[in-house]
């Protein structure tokens, strides 16, 4: 497939925080992300859907810089993170640029990756004042804020195994966001909850997305998607098959494959 | 001999023994952990070498590489051997025996950390040590604690190997006694002794786990 998709998501009067330019990454051989090209600009919530394999989660983690990307230009702003050399290939900025761009996301992942040593409080606290040498007094109250947002008060000085699925989501969503990150990412973050954890989960996005937090989520809840996100990405096959408004994708698909995506999910 | 006069002399070979233990674990335990990092180096060279050192101290006797530490200064540099470096060749010997096994347990329980952890720790920000040192080695250390304590009470008895570069710890003191006194009686009491030494470092032990027990994963 040669699909280049030009995609620009971003509201026109909003500064982007977020651009990738024609990405593509492989696994020995297996190419898994075809030239992608996506902005995110501030306040925006876009959702990413499609099957499984289809390149979603490798889309994220290339963004967040978990993967490096094979070709393609990523930055964060102002700052240019991977640049395409002449010959294609992606370039990544010295270690200065990539930490200061990692301070301008967070990551929600499927399975919370919370530190199980750490209590509650700790887990969210940690990073800002380890990593961002944040005043300690300061980062505290941000995170009984946060803990309060999340429903999770009482629960300060537990540890992760004491807490459900959903607390300790909530908890990993509270700690991406004591960074103050300008984005925040989700991959999957209710696929390893019950059908009543994963609403209090959705509901704690939801109300980010109503204080316009910028947020990019991979997700399988179809519903969910078409409600809090403004854009929604259908991939498939490594390339973005179908992109538009949330509400008109999902009730007027144009392609055929997102129409029997849907169908297949709606069953 | 009267058996209070056998007991102080055992008693002060004790004092060595304890000696020889603890300088070991303060060496090896350490050591290992940098053994281990340099085992899984991503730097081939160093991986060989570590897996080479790991290789020949686990595969030759302990009681063999004492001896070599003690006479090398002599086959190498042609000095002659002092009484001090009678213990620092034992000293030396333990902590690398000892690291070279301590390496290989605390390997297998980074292998055991989920990826997560490192991603996790990646994203917020963390640099690879802080991430070695505040989440991954804590989470390590509960992982490893039983295999761990197996070691150390292996080397509570192994210090008695000593014996052979003639450093006074409680084995050779025991040895020395029984040759003077034909008797088994100081080997008798050296046992008891080496066990009440196990009992206190198993209980030792079993405190930390408990301390770590405040959360599972």
């Amino acid at each position: 497939m040669t699909n280049a998709t030009e995609t620009t998501v971003a509201a026109a009067d909003r500064p982007v925080l977020l651009s990738l330019e024609h990405a593509k990454k492989s696994f020995g051989g297996n190419c898994v992300l075809e030239d992608i090209s996506l902005k995110v600009s501030e306040g925006q919530v876009v959702a990413i859907i499609g099957p499984s394999g289809g390149g979603k989660s490798t889309l994220l983690r290339c963004a967040t810089m978990l993967e490096t990307l094979d070709c393609g230009n990523l930055s964060y702003g102002d700052l240019k993170v991977a640049q395409s050399e002449p010959s294609g290939k992606a370039v990544y900025a010295d270690k200065k640029v990539i930490q200061e761009a990692k301070m301008r996301f967070g990551l929600v992942f499927q399975n919370f990756n919370l530190f199980p040593h750490y209590t509650v409080l700790k887990n969210i606290m940690d990073a800002p004042i380890r990593v961002q040498k944040r005043n300690k007094a300061e980062v505290e109250e941000q995170a009984r804020k946060l803990i309060a947002k999340m429903g999770l008060e009482g629960k300060e000085d537990m540890v992760p195994c004491e807490l459900s699925g959903g607390q300790q989501q909530r908890v990993a969503i509270a700690r991406a966001l004591c960074m103050n990150p300008e984005v925040l990412f989700f991959d999957e973050p209710t696929s390893a909850l019950d059908p009543e954890l994963t609403q209090e989960v959705l509901k704690v996005i939801r109300a980010l997305a109503a204080e316009h937090m910028t947020m990019v989520i991979v997700t399988h809840e179809m519903g969910f998607a078409r409600d809090v996100a403004d854009h929604i990405i259908f991939m498939a096959d490594g390339v973005i098959a179908e992109e538009g408004p949330a509400e008109e994708l999902i009730c007027n698909p144009k392609t055929e494959r997102l129409r029997s995506f849907l169908s297949k999910i709606a069953d | 001999m009267e058996l209070s006069v056998m007991l102080q002399l055992l008693i002060s070979g004790l004092g060595m023994t304890l000696q020889i233990f603890v300088i070991t674990l303060v060496g090896a335990l350490p050591l290992g952990v940098l053994v281990a990092l340099a085992r899984m180096s991503s730097f081939k060279p160093l991986a060989l070498v570590a897996r080479f050192f790991i290789s020949v101290l686990r595969g030759t006797p302990l009681m063999l590489q004492l001896m070599a530490w003690m006479f090398f200064p002599y086959y190498v540099f042609g000095m002659s051997l002092t009484s001090d470096w009678k213990f620092y060749a034992c000293a030396i010997g333990f902590i690398l025996n000892y690291s070279a096994y301590f390496a290989e347990i605390y390997r297998s329980g980074i292998q055991s950390i989920p990826r997560g952890q490192y991603e996790a720790a990646q994203v917020l920000g963390y640099t690879s040590t802080q991430t070695f040192m505040f989440i991954v080695l804590p989470q390590v250390i509960k992982r490893i604690l039983p295999a761990m304590g197996n070691e150390v009470i292996a080397l509570i008895k192994d210090t008695s190997l000593a014996f052979v570069l003639g450093v006074m710890e409680m084995f050779t003191q025991a040895k020395a006694i029984a040759a003077s006194q034909v008797s088994m009686l100081p080997y008798l009491i050296a046992a008891a002794i080496y066990w009440c030494f196990t009992l206190v470092v198993e209980f030792i032990l079993s405190r930390i786990e408990k301390k770590l027990s405040y959360y599972h994963d």
